[in-house]
């Protein structure tokens, strides 16, 4: 494709197939919020998805409707990276209020991509620019002037695709899924990319290394979002109830579950089989779970931060009269409103200590989207077979952003539903709420309408006693403070294990949990490059299993690395294993922005050169 | 097969299967006159104590669940809350009965956003306020529902106006809106059992007197020991026994009531002329009652015709709670026609 491109002799053609950088860059996409880029950024990450080339794409966006900046970045990984990088090779740059930082941020050697009237500062000399008839080829378009501006993004998609060679066929393609099969649409936007591909190839002048080529290294993946994933995972797990509010980042995840849910969940007649309330408040939202879990109902609830604080005391009543429930915090930057359109992993402690009074939330951390469905049908199971509350903790990069991934496994073990006992076996047996007959600290629990006498109880948050009768007695509180933690201790190793990739001549470990697995995986592979090997465990699961501290143990020291402030994965380490503080060292980084695999290489090599006079820079 | 006989009802139940564990409540407190009620009302429906589920709140209203029927299921939730858990209960298992219990502080102030919300949600339940314009639990303090210019030992005068629940409820679209005393069983009772047989929400705003904290340093009646025992009642922690204050008045009549610490409450029962089905005619009602300083008793509001939200969520016939995992989880292809599709 590259040799289409009008050059100005053969030298320069020559030039640019010797240094050719083939599907390994980033394109970023400057945008006024509110413009309308999302389908051309959508359609640029697909294309080159379906091209065979390992991508990924993030958005990062302000927490506004129309008017501040916005970017899109598709990363493109030959390598199958698919972490957020921090240099940029494209810059397609349509906002004006942003121009000075963003053309400072291309990486020497890039590429700027420029509305032809745009007035910026053109003075850095060791990058390329493009200037697109933007304005022109809208107006050329046909479309009404109110689609103009939409359809103006367009002509960034037609010439991406004339420099860098992405195929036309799979554009097409991509508008059309987009569109979910909408001619109409397809037809609207297609003609302009076609002319802007058209034009590009006749005016431009290709002086860039960067080409996307075909290949087949995506072969067998699909690309989805976290939260959709985690809306399937619920659908597949029977989720009955869902009660929300809006808020982002989950907002999406139950958007994606009404989607679904309304396409895979209805008897013959059309009767649902299923409830999804939105809430008044995050406060209603998981009064209903907690009221609906109790009932029976699988029910669940999705939100973040903020909700999550207010959730707190219904969690800590769900933990205290043990009712099922699952609640999903997609997390994003606190405290207070924070970043609310940035990511974070600043929830953890709170979830796993969510509420007054001594308690310890089992939790649930997804790394992959994958994990996001995976988790999404196990947390009911958890969430049933312990009778307490669940938390799920994703984030905005996972939740909102796309990942490639393998289709999902259809669960592979049945519907647990816990200790419910029927009318018949209340009937021979006999019934105490809180009785430990099995020494797992799991009771036995009725579902309301159970039709037998002495199978109804007294749920409440005061104290209680074996048969939830109300209880002050001091040796009541404390028996069922201790089954709680039994139970809870009792769940610890039955969680998702956590994965370990060991590496018998690394002296160093790093230990991760969520979205900062690819970050994770990319710097391991470049620090092995200069000869800094280490292993890698990534927790998938609170309370923590016991298997950590061998690893730990097992190497000099051990990086904790998380996109928070504190370091609170970190701190529940050291807690579960004061002996081994010394060893372990965290890496806290939390900028609203997804972790990247340079952050970590260059933490590693400060820190270890204190410790390692070997490595190679 | 049960015998039936005298003492036993539809279901072959006697009122015994009815009860509550003992009140500790006050003697004397509104609360337990009304769990007698539900008992009877209960017993006389011939409801299955299994299906009732009993979710309250927080507060001397909110223990009340304990105190009736020991075979049904009950959920004493957190402060203000009791609708959402009412409303999951329901989505749940849409088969069950829902007795919610609140009191004044828990609906008209921390609950006021979730009583109106579940009013215009229309979860299927019977919302009972036992209402007594005062914080029982934490010693006295006015609560929404308190009179303007009521004065009060500890706290003071009360310089607020008063929150109406019920026309709080109407303009909530609430279509089944009633009021009653505590001590009136006659009106009590035919009002729980309409509400209960309602199929949305339905509000009972029960004025339930407070015989520890209602005290006036202007009391005139009621406690005659009052004076020869001032010290005693500067100790909170001293509670007289009391008697339940009862009543009984027909149609267009009014009663005028003296509680415990003296005060009088006048209560006007509708006239069997009145139209509730007139929602401006209920409002009008209720601010000619707040003028002549009088509280309206009866079936104040009353619309048929609003859907329930187990039937706007349209719902399948079992209940949600009872579905198994051949309803409820996706058969595989599925999944993976999804999967091709992204």
């Amino acid at each position: 494709m590259v040799t289409k491109l009008k050059a100005n002799n053969s030298e320069d053609i020559d030039v640019i197939q010797k240094n050719l950088i083939i599907n390994d860059f980033s394109i970023q996409v400057a945008t006024p919020n509110g413009s309308g880029s999302q389908t051309s950024n959508l359609v640029l990450l697909r294309s080159l998805f379906k091209m065979g080339i390992p991508s990924s794409g993030k958005n990062l966006f302000p927490s506004n409707i129309q008017g501040m900046p916005t970017w899109y970045t598709i990363r493109c990984s030959q390598d199958g990276y698919v972490a957020r990088r921090d240099s940029i090779q494209i810059l397609v740059l349509m906002n004006p209020e942003t121009a000075v930082q963003d053309i400072t941020n291309i990486q020497s050697g890039g590429v700027c991509l420029y509305p032809e009237n745009a007035k910026y500062n053109f003075d850095r000399e060791d990058i390329t620019y493009y200037s697109m008839p933007v304005k022109r080829l809208a107006k050329e378009s046909g479309v009404s002037s109110a689609l103009r501006p939409y359809v103006s993004n367009m002509v960034y998609v037609g010439a991406l695709a004339s420099i860098l060679g992405i195929e036309l066929l799979e554009i097409e393609s991509a508008l059309s899924w987009h569109f979910k099969g909408r001619q109409k649409l397809v037809d609207t936007n297609m003609p302009v990319i076609q002319a802007a591909f058209d034009w590009s190839q006749e005016n431009l002048t290709k002086t860039d290394p960067f080409q996307a080529q075909r290949a087949n290294a995506t072969d067998g993946t699909i690309m989805v979002d976290g939260n959709l994933a985690a809306a399937l995972g619920a659908i597949y797990g029977g989720v009955t109830v869902m009660a929300w509010y809006p808020i982002t980042p989950s907002t999406s995840l139950a958007d994606s579950l009404t989607q679904y849910a309304g396409l895979l969940r209805h008897d013959e007649n059309g009767k649902a089989t299923y409830s999804i309330i939105q809430a008044e408040d995050e406060l209603a939202a998981v009064g209903m779970v907690i009221g609906a879990g109790w009932a029976g109902a699988r029910a669940m609830t999705a939100t973040s931060g903020p909700g999550i604080s207010l959730m707190s005391e219904f969690a800590g009543f769900g933990y205290y009269a043990e009712i099922p429930a699952v609640i999903w915090d997609v997390q994003r930057v606190g405290p207070s409103t924070g970043l609310p359109t940035r990511v974070s992993q600043g929830d953890l402690t709170t979830c796993h200590w969510s509420s007054h009074g001594d308690t310890e939330h089992i939790c649930l951390l997804p790394g992959t989207v994958a994990e996001c469905f995976e988790f999404g049908w196990r947390a009911f199971d958890i969430a049933e077979q312990y009778q307490t509350p669940v938390f799920v903790l994703s984030d905005l990069d996972l939740g909102m952003n796309m990942w490639m991934t393998k289709p999902f496994d259809y669960p592979d073990k049945p519907m647990s539903r816990g200790k419910v006992l029927t009318a018949d076996q209340v009937a021979k047996n006999g019934f105490k709420r809180y009785f430990d007959l099995d020494g797992d600290g799991i009771p036995y629990r009725t579902l309301p309408g159970t039709n037998q006498p002495g199978a109804a109880y007294f749920t409440r948050g005061s104290g209680h006693d074996q048969s939830a009768k109300y209880s002050e007695d001091p040796q009541d509180y404390v028996e069922n403070m201790s089954r709680l933690r039994r139970k809870i201790d009792y769940s610890r190793e039955k969680l998702p294990a956590p994965i370990r990739e060991l590496n018998e001549s690394a002296s160093i470990g790093f230990v991760g949990f969520g979205s900062t697995d690819p970050a994770i995986i990319e710097s391991r592979d470049r620090l092995a490059a200069i000869g800094v090997e280490s292993s890698y465990l990534r927790v998938r699961a609170l309370p923590i299993s016991l298997t950590v501290s061998d690893f730990v143990a097992s190497h000099d020291r051990v990086y904790v690395i998380e996109m928070n402030i504190e370091g609170q994965l970190h701190k529940l380490i050291r807690i579960q294993y004061p002996d081994l503080a010394t060893k372990l060292c965290s890496l806290a980084h939390c900028d609203g922005l997804p972790l990247t695999a340079s952050w970590i290489v260059n933490q590693i090599l400060e820190k270890e050169s204190c410790h390692n006079g070997k490595i190679k820079q | 097969m049960v015998k039936s006989s005298s003492n036993t009802n539809l279901i072959g139940l006697e009122k015994k299967d009815y009860k509550g564990s003992p009140t500790t409540l006050c003697a004397g407190c509104g609360h337990n006159s009304i769990s007698s009620q539900i008992i009877t009302v209960a017993f006389e429906l011939g409801i299955q104590p299994e299906q009732v589920i009993k979710i309250s709140g927080i507060g001397c209203s909110s223990k009340s669940p304990a105190y009736f029927m020991d075979r049904s299921f009950a959920f004493n939730s957190v402060h203000g809350r009791m609708p959402s858990v009412a409303s999951g209960a329901m989505l749940a298992n849409r088969d069950l009965i829902t007795i919610g219990i609140s009191g004044d502080g828990d609906t008209g102030s921390i609950g006021l956003g979730q009583f109106k919300h579940v009013m215009r949600r229309n979860t299927p339940m019977v919302y009972i306020v036992e209402n007594n314009g005062v914080y029982g639990l934490t010693k006295g303090q006015f609560s929404v529902t308190a009179d303007e210019g009521q004065n009060n030992k500890y706290y003071g005068k009360n310089d607020l106006p008063p929150l109406d629940l019920c026309l709080e409820a109407i303009v909530a679209e609430c279509g089944f809106v009633a009021r009653s005393f505590a001590g009136d069983p006659k009106q009590v009772r035919p009002l729980l059992k309409a509400a209960i047989s309602y199929d949305g929400a339905a509000l009972l705003d029960i004025i339930s007197p407070c015989v520890a904290f209602n005290n006036t340093s202007a009391s005139t009646k009621g406690y005659d020991w009052v004076k020869d025992h001032d010290d005693p009642l500067h100790d909170i922690t001293y509670v007289p026994v009391q008697e339940e204050i009862t009543t009984q008045y027909e149609p267009g009549e009014t009663s005028v009531v003296t509680l415990h610490d003296g005060s009088q409450i006048v209560l006007r029962k509708l006239d069997e002329s009145y139209d509730p089905t007139d929602k401006l005619g209920a409002i009008q009602a209720l601010h000619n009652a707040d003028t002549e300083e009088s509280l309206l008793t009866g079936l104040i509001y009353y619309n048929p015709n609003r859907i329930s939200l187990i039937r706007s969520e349209n719902l399948v016939e079992s209940p949600l709670a009872h579905l198994v995992a051949k309803d409820l989880r996706p058969p595989e292809d599925s999944l993976k026609q999804i999967m091709s599709s992204l």
